[in-house]
């Protein structure tokens, strides 16, 4: 479903360019899901970007279903997020003026992808029904990771992308966000591709990947 | 099409959940919108007015015959141009004095009335022959009516005459009486004369103007602009200039609060975009939603406006009447024009204000890249580009001062002084700051001077208003307090006499003045008289001054030979007023020629003074000169020298033997109170919109520093965290905003005082024609300052309070919540 061929970037820091990823292969299937790790600076959180159509690569290929990420327009990546990818930050980065409710509705509703059976499943699984009135400040920061999963998962993506998901997070809530989210990930079906440091939260997923000075090791 | 929809209640959900950005952006083009369009609908009302005056049978719209030397010619001469074929019609135009008021009477031919002129057809339509037959009709406008406190149908008085029965015209300018030529030759005691010729618009084929009347009469084409619009353009100039002013004022709230409202959006924009909105999507929703809030400010605003002009009103048409005899009515009644402008310029000013908040969000790149060295070189970089287009400007005021020779040009170098000034502005706060945190040791010192430099950024916006708001009631108050200084002094010398009488006719004057002469008590009694007339295509008044010491030692002459007063007694000199020796460039030793009904009258110059407040030009004749040279001049004004105890008996004794009121008869306390009761009055729309403009400032600052306060935490936490109290950081940043405000209430008093002299020097020159001195006022700029401080303290205090009373749970979320 994805794949990654190729692919290279390079920012330009200090009047220097420095390259960050140097050629990375990467496939994700559909219902797999793969964890990618790697030490700070190694361009996990880059390749992510690019996969997300948040940035463009130098060179290289990004292939998600049908689609050619890499060839693909502003407007061309903006529907590509909207309709078939779900985003997970670890700065949760919910609408802070929209009720949780609003927030949990919003890509699906402007993806014209609404489902409110499934969207009441997913306030159920995600244990928000007593919170959907509240607004983003007013919950704790597991609260807030579980709405920006429900949000990204309410679309039902073809490939779900977390950044560092559980990184604002004690241990315990870690975990029991990951285990939502990847129960969440099986029942629809989508692919799923976390960047994360720990070794202990990537060993839970099918498959690991670890990005070392720029290309896959 | 949902998908906007649910993009748009995205962004309106910022707003619920900021309403006081909301109030402020809503205030902010709420005023602009306001003030803007009160100003238009003042000038708007004006325009309609000047309308109504032209279109009056034979304004400047229609072409028209007149004398080429005398204020009158033989009526004979239309009768031979019609036969000639010409479409002409006779007019006859003079004054007419009505219970001691003067009034403009027009004396018409409704057979021969071109249609296109005025209001002809409804002379036409009206009841002809009771207008043409005695004693018939003298048609008026309802304010003319109201003025003279009379109904339809009733008979006016005039020197002693009963003038034909009022008739209702509304489409009539105010303070005109037109009644049927014949009669108005009766009352004006001008038999078989004629001032003008109305011409009118047929194609027919006649004779050649000279084959018919020789070189005695010249054609004067139609004009598309009015007299008084003309005369009052300045006037309007000034006003939409301030208005404008205000406007600006009022987008530098729009400007900061849409600035900071994108600062605090952008997390939002960027979780829209990460979430599949295009950057097109989001800018297209983004600016319906900007037109969405210009509309609904808009209509507000336009509603605030016409309370605004409405209350304005009454004011303006003072000004107007006191400055230019413009007759303005007091009502106001706007074309959908008005409105319709008043929401584009809504909407267009909050494009403009929010263009640069637009064009980053345009740019914004989906990812956040936190680069705080590169926004500060940035922010250096635009600093000192703002500065050196400041300094391109200030060379462009210096070019227009020096080649300028225009009005616009006036106002032009005031415009650029005032730029320039706001440009410049933050590099001098910069280096006010920088200089303060270079001298300072203490460690809470030095992040005092660091930090508001910090600040600057934010809050220069706000405090450019500040500065323009003080640098106009600086310039404005120095001119008008200059100009009332002046003015005081000249009405001393203007009005020497002790009594001043103005009889209900010749006849009963000369029965005054033979009274006065056998009472002991008056020492002097000096008639006064004045004859219209026209010098180089435009109207002039002819003033008659009786060879006396009491305006030989009073008068205030600006300039004059030796012996000027003694050389005015033969008839064969004058004197002529300031603004018309500027207009038509006169100075002494000159000589003109003033077409007068027995012919042309050459004068020299031997003197000029000032004539403050007078929109027609003046000449000062001797008074006997002038009765001879315009035998028809009313010689119904008198002054009386009289000793000071005296003169309450006199004026009692007066008002019983000859039934004078209080609007005949005035001693000159009474009229020096009503002269500057009038001054006051042409000045109060300045004041009020001075102190419109000075409030939208002080709003202007209140909402920069709410708005700010909130980003600000994450800089004061970190203090409060390692010990100063609340207390402390909320004094602190009190006394911060103090300090930049008070730099920029010291720049904005130099600026000021240079718009003062602009004004003076340059814009009254050109517009009024008379030159003031220039003085300063340091207990008015003292004030002005203190005003100015009292504004910041206000505009500070509620967001200082606010931190002050902070809970520690809202301190620590910065830390918690930082993103």
């Amino acid at each position: 479903m994805l794949r990654v061929t190729g692919l290279t970037k390079s920012y330009r820091s200090a009047g220097e360019d420095v390259a960050v990823l140097r050629g990375v292969d990467l496939a994700v299937a559909t219902g797999e899901s793969v964890a990618l790790t790697g030490e700070s600076g190694s361009g996990k959180s880059t390749l992510l970007h690019l996969i997300a159509g948040l940035d463009a690569a130098d060179s290289g290929e990004i292939a998600l279903a049908d689609s050619v990420v890499s060839r693909l327009n502003d407007a061309g990546r903006a529907e590509l997020r909207r309709d078939r990818l779900g985003l997970v930050f670890q700065q949760f980065n919910l609408i802070p003026s929209l009720t949780v409710a609003d927030n949990l509705v919003f890509q699906s509703r402007i993806a014209g992808r609404h489902d409110a059976a499934w969207l009441d499943e997913l306030v159920e699984r995600l244990g928000l029904k007593n919170f959907l009135r509240r607004y983003p400040e007013q919950l704790s920061g597991g609260q807030q990771q579980r709405v920006a999963i429900g949000r990204a998962l309410a679309p039902k993506p073809l490939l779900l992308l977390a950044d560092e998901p559980t990184g604002n997070l004690d241990e315990d809530t870690a975990d029991e966000v990951l285990r939502l989210a990847r129960d969440l990930v099986v029942r629809t079906g989508c692919g799923f591709l976390m960047v994360t440091h720990s070794a202990r939260l990537a060993a839970t997923l099918d498959r690991q990947v670890n990005l070392h000075a720029g290309v896959i090791a | 099409m949902r998908r906007p929809l649910w993009i748009l209640a995205v962004l309106l959900s910022h707003w619920r959940r900021h309403p006081m950005q909301l109030a402020t952006l809503l205030i902010g083009l709420i005023s602009a919108t306001a003030l803007w369009s009160g100003v238009q609908a003042l000038n708007q009302q004006a325009r309609i007015a000047y309308d109504r005056a032209a279109a009056t049978f034979g304004g400047s719209r229609t072409a028209v015959l007149v004398s080429k030397d005398s204020a009158t010619f033989p009526q004979q001469l239309f009768v031979d141009l019609r036969r000639a074929g010409w479409p002409v019609s006779p007019m006859l135009e003079g004054r007419v004095q009505i219970d001691g008021r003067s009034f403009r009477l027009l004396g018409v031919e409704p057979v021969t009335l071109p249609s296109e002129v005025g209001n002809a057809p409804a002379v036409g339509r009206g009841s002809l022959q009771s207008f043409v037959t005695p004693p018939g009709e003298m048609l008026v406008a309802g304010e003319t009516l109201r003025d003279l406190g009379l109904r339809e149908g009733e008979r006016p008085q005039a020197n002693g005459t009963s003038l034909p029965p009022l008739r209702l015209q509304a489409e009539l300018a105010p303070g005109a009486l037109v009644v049927d030529i014949g009669i108005a030759q009766d009352i004006l005691k001008m038999p078989g004369q004629v001032s003008r010729l109305l011409v009118g618009k047929s194609k027919a084929p006649h004779a050649t103007l000279e084959s018919v009347a020789g070189e005695k009469l010249r054609l004067v084409e139609p004009s598309a602009e009015s007299d008084l619009e003309r005369l009052t353009d300045s006037f309007h100039l000034n006003l939409t200039a301030f208005g404008l002013l205000s406007f600006f004022v009022g987008l530098f709230i729009v400007n900061s609060a849409i600035g900071l409202a994108f600062e605090q959006r952008l997390p939002m924009l960027r979780t829209l975009r990460a979430c599949g909105v295009s950057a097109r999507m989001l800018n297209t929703v983004l600016v319906i939603e900007l037109v969405s809030l210009a509309l609904v400010a808009g209509l507000i605003g336009l509603v605030c406006g016409y309370f605004i002009a409405a209350a304005l009103l009454p004011d303006v048409a003072a000004s107007l009447r006191g400055l230019y005899g413009a007759q303005i009515p007091g009502q106001l009644s706007l074309k959908p024009v008005w409105w319709f402008a008043g929401i584009a310029i809504s909407i267009l000013g909050a494009l403009a204000a929010a263009a640069a908040s637009l064009a980053k969000a345009i740019r914004m790149p989906v990812l956040a890249t936190a680069q705080p060295q590169a926004w500060q070189h940035a922010q250096r970089r635009w600093l000192i580009f703002q500065s050196a287009t400041a300094l391109a400007v200030f060379a462009v005021a210096a070019v227009l001062i020096q080649f300028g020779d225009s009005l616009i040009a006036g106002f032009a170098v005031l415009a650029a002084l005032m730029l320039g000034a706001a440009l410049i502005l933050p590099m001098v706060l910069q280096i006010a700051l920088a200089i303060g945190q270079r001298s300072a040791r203490a460690p809470v010192g030095i992040w005092f001077w660091a930090d508001s430099r910090q600040q600057l950024s934010g809050l220069s916006l706000a405090l450019m208003a500040l500065l323009l708001a003080l640098a106009v009631n600086v310039g404005v108050g120095t001119m008008v307090e200059s100009f009332s200084r002046t003015f005081l002094v000249w009405l001393d010398g203007r009005l020497a006499a002790d009594i001043y009488i103005s009889a209900a006719s010749d006849t009963q004057a000369k029965e005054i003045k033979a009274w006065l002469r056998d009472r002991p008590e008056v020492d002097a009694i000096l008639p006064g008289g004045r004859a219209d007339t026209q010098l180089g295509g435009a109207p002039i008044e002819v003033l008659g001054l009786p060879d006396h010491t009491t305006y030989r030692d009073n008068w205030p002459l600006l300039e004059s030979t030796a012996n000027a007063w003694v050389r005015l007694r033969p008839g064969d000199t004058c004197l002529v007023s300031e603004q018309l020796s500027r207009r038509m460039k006169l100075a002494i030793g000159d000589h003109i020629e003033v077409p007068a009904p027995g012919g042309s009258w050459p004068l020299e110059i031997v003197g000029i003074y000032a004539d403050y407040g007078n929109p027609k030009g003046q000449i000062a004749v001797n008074f006997a000169a002038l009765t001879r040279r315009f035998p028809q001049t009313p010689q119904t004004r008198l002054g009386l020298r009289v000793a000071p105890d005296r003169i309450p008996a006199l004026i009692a004794a007066l008002q019983e033997k000859f039934g004078l009121d209080d609007r005949n008869i005035a001693d000159q306390a009474t009229m020096k109170r009503e002269s500057k009761r009038v001054f006051n009055r042409t000045f109060s729309v300045t004041a009020a919109l001075n102190a419109f403009t000075l409030g939208v400032a002080g709003i202007a600052l209140l909402t920069s520093l709410l708005t700010l306060a909130n980003s600000r935490l994450p800089q004061l936490a970190p203090l409060w965290a390692i010990g100063l109290t609340r207390r402390r950081l909320a004094a602190l940043e009190l006394l911060k905003t103090m300090a930049v405000a008070l730099i920029t209430a010291l720049f904005a008093l130099p600026l000021g005082l240079l718009v003062a002299w602009c004004l003076l020097a340059i814009v009254n020159v050109k517009a009024f024609g008379w030159r003031l001195p220039f003085q300063v006022f340091p207990l008015q700029l003292i004030e002005l300052l203190a005003v100015a401080m009292a504004a910041a303290l206000c505009a500070a205090a509620l967001p200082v309070a606010r931190l002050a009373r902070m809970q520690p749970a809202t301190l620590i979320r910065t830390f918690v919540n930082e993103r």
